[in-house]
C-alpha cells in the first residue's frame, strides 16, 4: 500500500554530530533513514535525548546535516540557497511547533505580532484589520481568549503559550508541520482539544504532521505511523496500531510497560520491564522490515526468524 | 501528622492593559512532612502561581492581596527579601514548569548544580562539583563528568527538565515544590525520576507538591489530590478519593477526557467543552457553570460552598446539596464508582 503514496520527506542515512572530535561529542542523530507519506501522521517517540527533536530540527533545516540527505517534495533541502525565493516558500510550506514554549517566543513581542510575523513576512493579509481579524480567528481555533492579543508571553500560563505557537505554526497555512511535544504542557481536557482541532485541520487542508510526544496513548490516537528512537537511532518502526499491540524490540517493549494509567491500584502494583542496553546492541544491526511495513534494528539472523 | 505548610485564603491579582486579573481567588490547603499533595486541573487554572506565590516568585504586576502562607507557623508574606533568599532553594525549593527559563544559559550545568550547595552550606567547592556530578548522574544524565562543562542549550529538552530537578534535589529540601517537572520525559525516564523523588522522601521526608496534566503519574505519586479550575481548588481528597470517587463534574471531565489505548482513532476524544471564564470578570455562581452540563440555576447565581465528603474529601458543587436531584455521572465514572465500592467492602 506504501507504494501508490506519496512521499513528502525522504530521510536517508541522515547523522548530525555534535562537537566532533572532542570528549563530549555526541552522535545525537546517528544514520537514520525513513520516510514519511502526505496526509499522514507520522509519530515520534522514545527515549528522552534519543535525538528526536533533533531530527525535526534537520528536517526543517536547523541544522547542517554530518552527513545523509533530507528530501522535501523530492528535493534536496540543503541545495535550498539561504536567501532567495525557494527559501521563503520553504518556511511557509513547514513549520515547526517547538517543544519549549517560552524560549521560542520572543518575550518583548506582542501575541498578536507573534502570531502575525509569518503573516507579515508572507504578505498574507491585505491591512491591519484584516491582519487582526486572522489573528483573532487562530486564537480562537486554538482556544484563547482573542481578548488576550495584546499581551506579552511572560503573562500567560505554560499550556497557554503553548497554544500561542500553534497558533503561530498554523497561522501561514503550511503543508508540513513538525510538532514537538505540542500538547505536554496542556491539561488532558484542552490536550484533547487541540488534537482533535489539529485533525480536523489535517482533513480540511490535507496536511501532513510528524508527531513527537511522550504521551504514548496520545501518540498512538494521533498517528498512523510510528518510530521509536533510541540513542541517535531508529530501532523500530510500524504502523501505529502494530507498535502496540506487536511490539519486537526491547526498547519499545519497556517503554509501553511503563505508561502510567489514571488508577491508583493498577500504579501501586505494576510492574515494569527493564531495558538493558548492553545486550540489545551489537555489531551488524540495521533497520531492517522484518514484517510487511514492520521494521526492527536487527542483525541479519534475527531478521531470518521472521521468514 | 506535622503540617509544615499552611496556605489560608491566597488571592493573588494582575494588573493588566485590559484590567485585573483575578487569578487566584481563595485557595487553602496544608501540606505535612513526608507527604505528596498533587494538583491538577485546567491550563490556566492557577497551579503555578498558587505554587508560586509559596516563593514569592511572581511576576512584577503580581499582587498577593489576601492571604497567609505559614511555614513551621511563621507567615512566609511577612518575610524580607533576605529572609526569603535563605528558605528559597534550601529548605524549600522548586522545580520549575519552563526548564530553559530556569537554567542560566551562561553558566555551566556543572556549576549551576552545585551553586545552591556553595551558596547555602558553604562547602569546598571540589565538594560542591563531585556532588553536582553524582546528582546529576542520578536523574540519568549520560556521561556527567564529560558534560559538566557543557552549557543548558547543549542539551535535550528532557535533559534540561532533569537538570533542573538536580538543582532543586541537591541540598535535600524539605518542601520540593515540582511543577511539571516530567512532562518533558519519556516515561521510562519518568519513572525513574519519580522513584527518585520517593527515595528522597523516604530518605529525608521531604513534603512534595506535585503539579502535573498526566493523571497516570498522579495516580502512581499522590497521597492527596487537589484539583483546580478558575482560581479556586474545586476538589480535594486522598488519591482513592478523588480516582474511584469523584463527586466534582470538573473532576469528572477531567477523568473522562484522558485517551487510553483503547480509544480508537474514528472516535474524537472526549474533552470539555467551552472555555474557562474570563478572569478579568469571574462570574458571580460558579465558574464551571457554563460548561457543566449537570449545572442547575444555583450554580449561576451563587458560589457553592465545599460540602464535605469524607473526613479527608471536600468537593465545591452544588451537586452535593442535600436537596440537589440525584444526577448519573458519565460512564467511565460510574466504574470508578463500582471499584471505590469494592476498595470499601474489602477494608
Ligand atoms: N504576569 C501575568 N500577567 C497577567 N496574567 C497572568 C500572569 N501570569 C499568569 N497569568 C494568568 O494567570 C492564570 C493562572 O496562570 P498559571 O500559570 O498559574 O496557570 P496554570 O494552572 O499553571 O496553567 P498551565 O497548566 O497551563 O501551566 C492564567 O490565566 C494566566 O494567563
Ligand atoms: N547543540 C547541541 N550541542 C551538543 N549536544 C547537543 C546539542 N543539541 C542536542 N544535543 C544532544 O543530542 C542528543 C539528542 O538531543 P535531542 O534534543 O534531539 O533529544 P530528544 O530526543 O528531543 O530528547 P527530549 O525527549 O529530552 O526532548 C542529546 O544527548 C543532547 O544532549
Ligand atoms: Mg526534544
Ligand atoms: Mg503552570
Amino acid at each position: 500500500m506504501a507504494e501508490d503514496k506519496q512521499k513528502i520527506v525522504q530521510v536517508k542515512h541522515l547523522k548530525q554530530y555534535f562537537n566532533i572530535g572532542k570528549p563530549n561529542e555526541v552522535k545525537a542523530v546517528d544514520d537514520i533513514s525513513f520516510d514519511i507519506y502526505k496526509g499522514e501522521t507520522f509519530g515520534l517517540v522514545g527515549e528522552s535525548g534519543s535525538g528526536k527533536s533533533t531530527t525535526g530540527r534537520s528536517i526543517i533545516r536547523l541544522y547542517d546535516p554530518t552527513d545523509g540527505q533530507i528530501l522535501f517534495n523530492g528535493q534536496d533541502i540543503s541545495k535550498i540557497k539561504s536567501h532567495g525565493p525557494q527559501m521563503k516558500k520553504f518556511r511557509r510550506e513547514m513549520q515547526m511547533i517547538f517543544q519549549d514554549p517560552y524560549a521560542s517566543l520572543n518575550p518583548r513581542m506582542k501575541v498578536k505580532d507573534i502570531i502575525a510575523e509569518g503573516l507579515d513576512v508572507h504578505g498574507l493579509t491585505k491591512n491591519s484589520e484584516d491582519r487582526d481579524k486572522r489573528v483573532r480567528e487562530l486564537l480562537d481555533m486554538v482556544h484563547l481568549n482573542p481578548e488576550h492579543m495584546t499581551r506579552y508571553p511572560y503573562e500567560f500560563s505554560g499550556g497557554q503559550r503553548q497554544r500561542i505557537g500553534i497558533a503561530r505554526a498554523l497561522a501561514v497555512d503550511p503543508e508540513f508541520i513538525i510538532a514537538d511535544e505540542p500538547i505536554s504542557a496542556l491539561d488532558v481536557s484542552i490536550q484533547a482539544q487541540v488534537v482533535n482541532l489539529m485533525q480536523d485541520i489535517q482533513k480540511d487542508q490535507g496536511l501532513t504532521y510528524m508527531f513527537i510526544a511522550h504521551d504514548l496513548s496520545m501518540v498512538k490516537y494521533i498517528s498512523d505511523r510510528i518510530a521509536v528512537m533510541y540513542n541517535g537511532k531508529i530501532v523500530e518502526l510500524a504502523d501505529s496500531d502494530e507498535i502496540y499491540n506487536h511490539p519486537l524490540h526491547s526498547y519499545t517493549k519497556s517503554l509501553l510497560s511503563a505508561i502510567p494509567v489514571p488508577d491508583p491500584e493498577i500504579e501501586k502494583t505494576r510492574q515494569r520491564i527493564d531495558f538493558d542496553h548492553k545486550s540489545s546492541f551489537h555489531e551488524g544491526q540495521k533497520l531492517q522490515e522484518v514484517l510487511p511495513g514492520h521494521f526492527l534494528y536487527c542483525d541479519d539472523k534475527k531478521a531470518a526468524t521472521f521468514k | 501528622m506535622d503540617k509544615i505548610l499552611e496556605v489560608k485564603n491566597l488571592h493573588v491579582n494582575f494588573a493588566t492593559y485590559n484590567g485585573t486579573v483575578q487569578a487566584i481567588r481563595g485557595v487553602n490547603f496544608d501540606l505535612s512532612a513526608g507527604e505528596t499533595l498533587a494538583i491538577v486541573g485546567e491550563s490556566g487554572s492557577g497551579k503555578s502561581i498558587t505554587v508560586r506565590s509559596i516563593l514569592q516568585l511572581l511576576a512584577k504586576n503580581a499582587d498577593i492581596n489576601k492571604g497567609t502562607i505559614l511555614y513551621h507557623g511563621e507567615d512566609l508574606l511577612k518575610k524580607s527579601k533576605k529572609e526569603m533568599d535563605a528558605i528559597r532553594g534550601n529548605k524549600i525549593s522548586m522545580i520549575f514548569q519552563d526548564p530553559m527559563t530556569s537554567l542560566d544559559p551562561t553558566m555551566t550545568i556543572g556549576k549551576q548544580v552545585a551553586e545552591p550547595l556553595l551558596i547555602h552550606n558553604k562547602v569546598s567547592k571540589k565538594e560542591a562539583l563531585g556532588r553536582a556530578e553524582e546528582v546529576l548522574r542520578l536523574v540519568g544524565i549520560p556521561n556527567p563528568k564529560e558534560r559538566m562543562n557543557d552549557y543548558p542549550h547543549q542539551f535535550s529538552g528532557g535533559q534540561r527538565q532533569r537538570i533542573v530537578i538536580a538543582i532543586a534535589i541537591v541540598d535535600y529540601p524539605e518542601i520540593l515544590i515540582a511543577d511539571e517537572p516530567t512532562t518533558a520525559l519519556d516515561v521510562t525516564v519518568q519513572a525513574q525520576i519519580i522513584d527518585l523523588l520517593k527515595e528522597l522522601q523516604q530518605k529525608i521526608g521531604t513534603a512534595i507538591i506535585f503539579i502535573t496534566h498526566d493523571l497516570g503519574v498522579v495516580a502512581g505519586i499522590a497521597d492527596r489530590v487537589a484539583v483546580m479550575y478558575a482560581g479556586k481548588f474545586v476538589e480535594y481528597g486522598s488519591v482513592d478519593e478523588i480516582f474511584y470517587n469523584p463527586q466534582h463534574p470538573y473532576t469528572w471531565g477531567l477523568l473522562d477526557s484522558m485517551p487510553t489505548l483503547d480509544t480508537n482513532e474514528e472516535d474524537h476524544l472526549n474533552s470539555i467543552p467551552g472555555t474557562p471564564p474570563n478572569l478579568l470578570n469571574p462570574p458571580k455562581g460558579d465558574a464551571f457553570a457554563p460548561r457543566n452540563k449537570y449545572a442547575m440555576q444555583i450554580d449561576l447565581e451563587e458560589q457553592p460552598p465545599f460540602f464535605k465528603v469524607s473526613k479527608t474529601h471536600y468537593a465545591a458543587t452544588w451537586l452535593l446539596h442535600p436537596d440537589a436531584p440525584k444526577v448519573t455521572p458519565p460512564k467511565g465514572i460510574q466504574k470508578r464508582f463500582s471499584k471505590f465500592k469494592k476498595l470499601g467492602d474489602n477494608e
